[in-house]
């Protein structure tokens, strides 16, 4: 996945070890058990905090939920359930009374869920996309050398370091009927009180918080480019928008893509921003924000739903991972230095 | 650098003179201006609100204009039923412990992912990067019922196990990449400088670290203290941290959302970190990147 020309090093530190073959298996032997022993910490604490709730929402999901069962008007234990409540979400079915299934009425959690399903991708596409466009924009500026630059990366960590649940209430504040971005604008919107204006503002209130992360890590894949390149095409005749198209664009792709997967899968598990600005109204509750409003009036149901989200963005993931060439993990460990 | 060049393209055009009014430096600035705007005016305007009197809250005046401390002791008053000053001493106790216990244990995770070869390293990290992205939905659902049946809802255990399934993969990617940086040759200069095992390690190892480590628990403390998901499902009163504080305060009128209150509440949880990233500007950014592209 790394280029040649933006790693250097790595070359020099495979052929550190290429001569005995033999001894680096090895090394690699004697090695393995030290490793795990150390990594043992880690990864069983992560089974416990991961793994286990995840095996245990799965089996959850398969279970009825406690409570009156429309089907008798009894209080009913539970019980297997089979795959009712994944068709409960997917093909929409509620119990009906007096048994059998029909479609969910609307207004009901589970009558929302292809809504939900739409606006986190519509969310995730529209932040992701604000933010790739600008993000390399302010990479670009930062990347230059001018006075004040120093400034310009410590204003970028700003919104990142602001909590998002303070976000959340500050862009509620601006966009108050009588705050300052109507005053501003000369509009008289209610912005969190009607869809696509609701919508809109979670949208810029996200793409203000994320997008400096996204400008730092394509930031740090522009300073890998070495400037020669640039000089030896500024030779060779190639125009501003040729050196972009043809060097820039071509030898960040590995930092864009890794930045552009973690910021679609923190968008499709979005929460915050909607949870607090509209609580999920106005067509802004994303599938987050529907497993939580399930959590209080079924547990299994509610299961069922987060492992349903969580297998979308595991989906995506591996789409991105395995197709768009969004390689984290390459990236991660093709570092010059690991010897 | 540009001399080279500038040399053999200098047929027509004279070479980069001192300083020339150059256009192109003017825009940079005009688009750093703006990324400045950006970044800073809906912050800048939340300090400005912060200290602002109540009967002036959507006064547009964009300086601070009929400042007041008053906004800061409504956060601080519990008449009206928040308990601020105990919504901050829970985030830092549940971003202490998941800082510690993640730094505590991944620390020696990272040692092995920068410096060791083992079989299924790749699929070991794979593990921790998609971990780090995991959902926070996925967990609250079962640990909501597992935590109701044993006792634990609205315990700070209750906050810690599910904030270390995303600190600890975080820590451990981000030190990874840093110990992947570190001159690890000096340990061995130091070995054969006469130091035993243990003073290499004191002496030569331990410094070089320090910084590293000290980024990644800043980072580590950080993705803690803003957490909300997971806090305003699992928390009650007693353990309810600030993040949900701020979205579920109450003000004096009800139905009526006490905006300037609100903005100080954020100011006091904004300001701590923003001084603090501020201060380690370099290395926090080193931090954040490193896992991604290095």
């Amino acid at each position: 996945m790394s280029t040649e020309l933006q790693k250097p090093d790595a070359t020099a530190a495979t052929g550190h070890t290429m001569p005995s073959r033999e001894s680096a298996d090895r090394k690699q032997l004697t090695q393995g058990r030290w490793a795990y022993t150390l990594l043992a910490p880690s990864l069983i604490l992560l089974a416990i905090v991961i793994i286990y709730p995840v095996l245990n929402a799965i089996i959850m999901s398969f279970q009825k939920d406690s409570g009156l069962d429309p089907a008798t008007g009894f209080f009913s234990e539970g019980g297997p359930a089979g795959f009712e409540n994944y068709t409960h979400w997917l093909l929409q079915q509620c119990t009906a009374p007096g048994g059998g299934s029909l479609a969910c009425p609307p207004g009901t959690l589970g009558a929302q869920f292809w809504d939900s399903m739409g606006t986190t991708f519509f969310f995730t596409v529209v932040t992701v996309a604000f933010e790739t466009v600008l993000g390399f924009w302010m990479a670009v500026i930062m990347a230059r050398a001018f006075r004040g630059r120093s400034l310009i990366r410590a204003a970028v960590l700003v919104p990142w370091a602001i909590p998002t649940a303070v976000t959340a209430k500050l862009w509620f504040f601006i966009f108050a009927f009588e705050g300052i971005a109507n005053k501003l604008f000369g509009t008289q919107i209610l912005w969190t009180g009607s869809e696509w204006p609701a919508k809109w503002a979670i949208i810029i209130a996200d793409v203000w918080k994320t997008t400096p992360f996204m400008a730092l890590l394509i930031l740090a894949g522009l300073q890998l480019i070495p400037d020669e390149v640039y000089e030896a095409a500024k030779v060779d005749g190639a125009s501003t928008w040729q050196r972009f198209r043809l060097i820039t664009l071509p030898l960040v792709k590995p930092a864009l893509m890794v930045a552009i997967l973690f910021r679609v899968l923190d968008a499709l598990r979005m929460y915050d921003l909607p949870a607090i600005m509209t609580q999920g109204a106005n067509g802004t509750t994303t599938l987050s924000i529907l497993v939580v409003q399930q959590i209080r009036q079924g547990f299994n149901t509610a299961a069922a739903l987060s492992t349903i989200t969580f297998l979308v963005i595991f989906l995506v993931a591996f789409i991105f991972v395995r197709f768009l060439g969004a390689n984290a993990v390459d990236a991660a460990t093709s570092s010059g230095k690991a010897k | 650098m540009s001399t080279a060049t500038a040399s053999k393209t200098s047929t027509s055009s004279v070479e980069r003179p001192k300083r020339p009014f150059n256009w192109g430096s003017l825009r940079t600035y005009i688009s750093a201006v703006i990324i400045l705007i950006w970044c800073m005016a809906p912050f800048y305007w939340m300090l400005v609100t912060a200290f602002r009197d109540v009967g002036y809250t959507f006064d547009t005046t964009p300086f601070f204009t009929h400042v007041t401390w008053d906004n800061f002791a409504t956060v601080f008053d519990e008449s009206l039923g928040n308990h601020f000053g105990r919504n901050l001493l829970n985030s830092l106790i549940v971003g202490a412990v998941t800082t510690v216990v993640a730094l505590l244990v991944g620390v020696f995770a990272a040692y092995a992912l920068a410096r060791l070869n083992f079989r299924f390293k790749f699929v070991v990290l794979g593990f921790i990067l998609g971990a780090s992205m995991f959902p926070g939905v996925a967990l609250v659902t079962p640990l909501f019922q597992l935590f109701t049946n044993i006792g634990w809802f609205g315990t700070y255990q209750a906050l810690i196990i599910p904030n270390i399934s995303f600190v600890l993969p975080l820590t451990v990617y981000t030190l990874t990449s840093f110990f992947r940086e570190m001159p690890w040759e000096l340990e061995e200069a130091a070995r054969i400088d006469g130091c035993t095992q243990g003073q290499a390690f004191r002496k030569v190892i331990l410094p070089l670290a320090a910084p590293a480590t000290f980024t990644t628990a800043i980072l580590a403390f950080i993705a803690s203290w803003n957490e909300f998901l997971i806090a305003s499902q699992l928390s009650n009163d007693s353990t309810k941290t600030v993040t949900v504080a701020i979205a579920y305060f109450a003000g004096a009128q009800p139905h009526q959302e006490p905006y300037t209150a609100v903005m100080a509440a954020g100011t006091v949880v904004t300001i701590p970190l923003v001084v603090l990233v501020l201060i380690f500007q370099r290395k926090i950014v080193a931090g954040l990147t490193a896992g991604a592209v290095k």
